[in-house]
């Protein structure tokens, strides 16, 4: 009976994705980073969905008779250069950089996970090859690497997008490959194959289960970063272009007229340190949860 | 010493695959660079004249052996918009954004160390839940907005700090502390934040050791143990990591030289972008990427100075 129902709870992925939450959730009371972090995120997300309910405005409407109008009124945080009303800008900044930072994570993670495995579980030469290109892409500073991407595609906020997950391909294929490493020489890994299991099997059943939880770390890290990056390109004119409002963007705009409107270099700023942070703490919070390993002392 | 000599035959391995990766990133991945760099609108004759006048027209890998064999007589080759060989160019601009790297990762060291220390020492206190909480926020704050607040706040009101521009250390030593100081400070809390973490959890992790509780034994004080014991043994990881995050530093560098109009390698390669000139762009690309390579190599340098049980295999 007890064979049985062994049998019954194999670690699938979706058993495993089920777990995290609850595990998550064990002992929520003490951890304030989750819940702080969480929060933050929350509100993020929540104010870029309803940015068309709660904008008064349209962010790109043109307004000139209104322009460099400081925070009051109609406009809670004043109107830039061209008469647009910041507020609502920063509200649609926040569906930009959460796109950005999504898609990058998932292109990150879409290409640098099956390389990983590929890698880790195969082994040999395939193992040299692939992680040699991966070293030649950590070689550069992420931020130049994500540069020069964009200056051989042109700037633009999907290219932006491609040159971020780029940068982020190699600490994915990383950490698949780690884990793969680890899982292949198990013993019951082992047992699989000597029964006839297929590789493909073997890692959808048995390697990506494992790395589901590491997986999540790493997506939620290196989405706070990838908001950043965004914010880095954009400030500098090779990421999300005019008109469409994005927080490094509007930081850039506020630059040229920095103490004729300063205002302007207030709330696009506080908006993408409130999200990173966000995203940080609920790294941090899930880390936390999932590795019993790591106590308070080592963090 | 065979260490030294060992790790500096490493460099060679990475520029090559660093130069690789750029080649194919800014020569292949484009299309045709002639075309890009003069713009849609122009005339398909001097597309030609331009791909020939470059070499364009000949087979990529005569065209990769030929930027191999330049790069290691340190030839970058001729901008098309400054109609100068980019190694000049660059020559100018490599001494402001390598004042920058290093004012910044001096704000940072300076901050972090102290307060990483006492930190550590007093672990749960509410002065160490002050460092972390704020380290927590200074990681978040992008340092170009930084940057633009400390304008806000003290360039604006007060003339002690100039808005932009760069004077030359060997003109005026003061003038180039007075040009650098707020990007250094910008660059450099945002890397204090992450150092500070690190030099937490690092000598922590070593307080709780063995030896830390023999000194105690023997009636050494405090001060004496972290001094003489714990911060050696704490830096190892403090420096591998720190390594590790020598890239950020860099690409700060980048983005601080916009916002505070210095002329360096980041300002020399966004203008190399905008202009659509890809020879400037890649000669600052390389050279910034092999800059990396060096600071990795005096971070590994530094590494074996500071634990004498390391040795490269």
């Amino acid at each position: 009976m007890a064979l049985t129902d062994r049998r019954r709870v194999r670690p699938t992925l979706a058993t495993h994705m089920r777990a995290i939450p609850e595990r998550i959730t064990r002992r929520r009371r003490r951890n304030l980073p989750l819940i702080v972090g969480g929060a933050l995120t929350g509100v993020i997300v929540a104010l870029s969905i309803l940015a068309p309910a709660l904008a008064r405005f349209d962010p790109a409407a043109l307004d000139p008779a209104i322009r460099l109008s400081a925070p009051g009124g109609a406009h809670p945080l004043g109107t830039d250069r061209l008469g647009r009303d910041v507020f609502s800008r920063v509200l649609y900044g926040g569906r930009v950089a959460l796109a950005v930072g999504a898609v990058a994570v998932l292109i990150g993670a879409g290409a640098g996970v099956p390389i990983g495995l590929a890698a880790g579980y195969n082994g040999g030469r395939l193992d040299a090859v692939l992680m040699r290109a991966m070293d030649g892409l950590l070689a550069f500073p992420a931020l130049l690497l994500a540069i020069m991407v964009i200056a051989a595609l042109g700037p633009g906020h999907v290219q932006a997008m491609l040159a971020i997950g780029v940068v982020l391909i190699p600490a994915f294929a990383r950490l698949a490959r780690a884990q793969a490493l680890v899982i292949r020489s198990q013993e019951y890994v082992l047992a699989a194959g000597a029964m006839g299991a297929h590789a493909l099997d073997i890692i959808r059943r048995h390697v990506v289960p494992n790395i589901a939880g590491p997986l999540l770390i790493q997506m939620t890290v290196t989405f706070s970063g990838a908001m950043l990056a965004e914010a880095s390109l954009s400030y500098l004119g090779l990421g999300t272009q005019p008109p469409t409002p994005s927080w490094g963007g509007m930081l850039q705009e506020a630059r040229d007229v920095l103490f004729v409107a300063p205002w302007m270099a207030i709330w696009p700023g506080v908006a993408i340190a409130a999200a990173v942070l966000g995203m940080n703490l609920t790294g941090d919070g899930i880390r936390d949860r999932l590795d019993p390993r790591l106590t308070r002392n080592s963090t | 010493m065979p260490f030294v000599l060992r790790r500096l035959l490493t460099v060679a391995p990475t520029v090559l695959v660093v130069a690789t990766v750029t080649f194919i990133a800014l020569q292949i991945i484009p299309g045709d660079i002639a075309q890009i760099m003069l713009g849609t609108d122009a005339r398909p004759e001097d597309v030609i004249r331009l791909r020939r006048e470059f070499g364009l027209d000949r087979p990529m890998v005569v065209r990769y052996l030929e930027w191999i064999t330049n790069l290691a007589r340190g030839d970058l080759g001729t901008s098309i918009s400054y109609r100068e060989p980019v190694a000049g160019l660059i020559r100018q601009r490599l001494p402001v954004t390598i004042s920058v790297a290093f004012a910044a990762m001096t704000v940072a060291v300076v901050v972090a160390l102290p307060l990483g220390i006492t930190a550590a020492r007093r672990a749960w206190s509410a002065l160490d839940l002050t460092v972390l909480a704020g380290s927590q926020v200074g990681l978040a704050v992008p340092t170009f907005w930084m940057g633009i607040l400390l304008l806000l706040g003290l360039a604006a009101a007060r003339p002690i700090f100039p808005l932009q521009g760069y004077v030359a250390l060997t003109s005026s030593p003061l003038e180039w502390l007075r040009h650098l100081a707020l990007p250094a400070i910008a660059l450099g809390i945002e890397r204090a934040a992450a150092l500070s973490r690190l030099v937490r959890a690092s000598v922590l992790d070593e307080l709780n050791r063995d030896y830390v509780r023999t000194a105690r034994g023997k009636g050494l004080g405090g001060g004496t143990i972290v001094r003489r014991h714990v911060l050696r043994n704490a830096f190892i990881p403090v420096l591998t990591v720190a390594g590790l995050q020598m890239g950020f530093l860099l690409g700060g560098t980048i983005v601080l030289e916009q916002v505070f109009g210095l002329p360096g390698l980041g300002r020399l390669m966004l203008q190399g972008i905008y202009a659509r000139d890809l020879v400037v762009v890649q000669g600052a690309v390389i050279t910034i990427a092999i800059t990396f390579a060096l600071l990795n190599l005096l971070v590994d340098l530094l590494y074996a100075a500071v634990d004498p049980r390391i040795t490269y295999q």
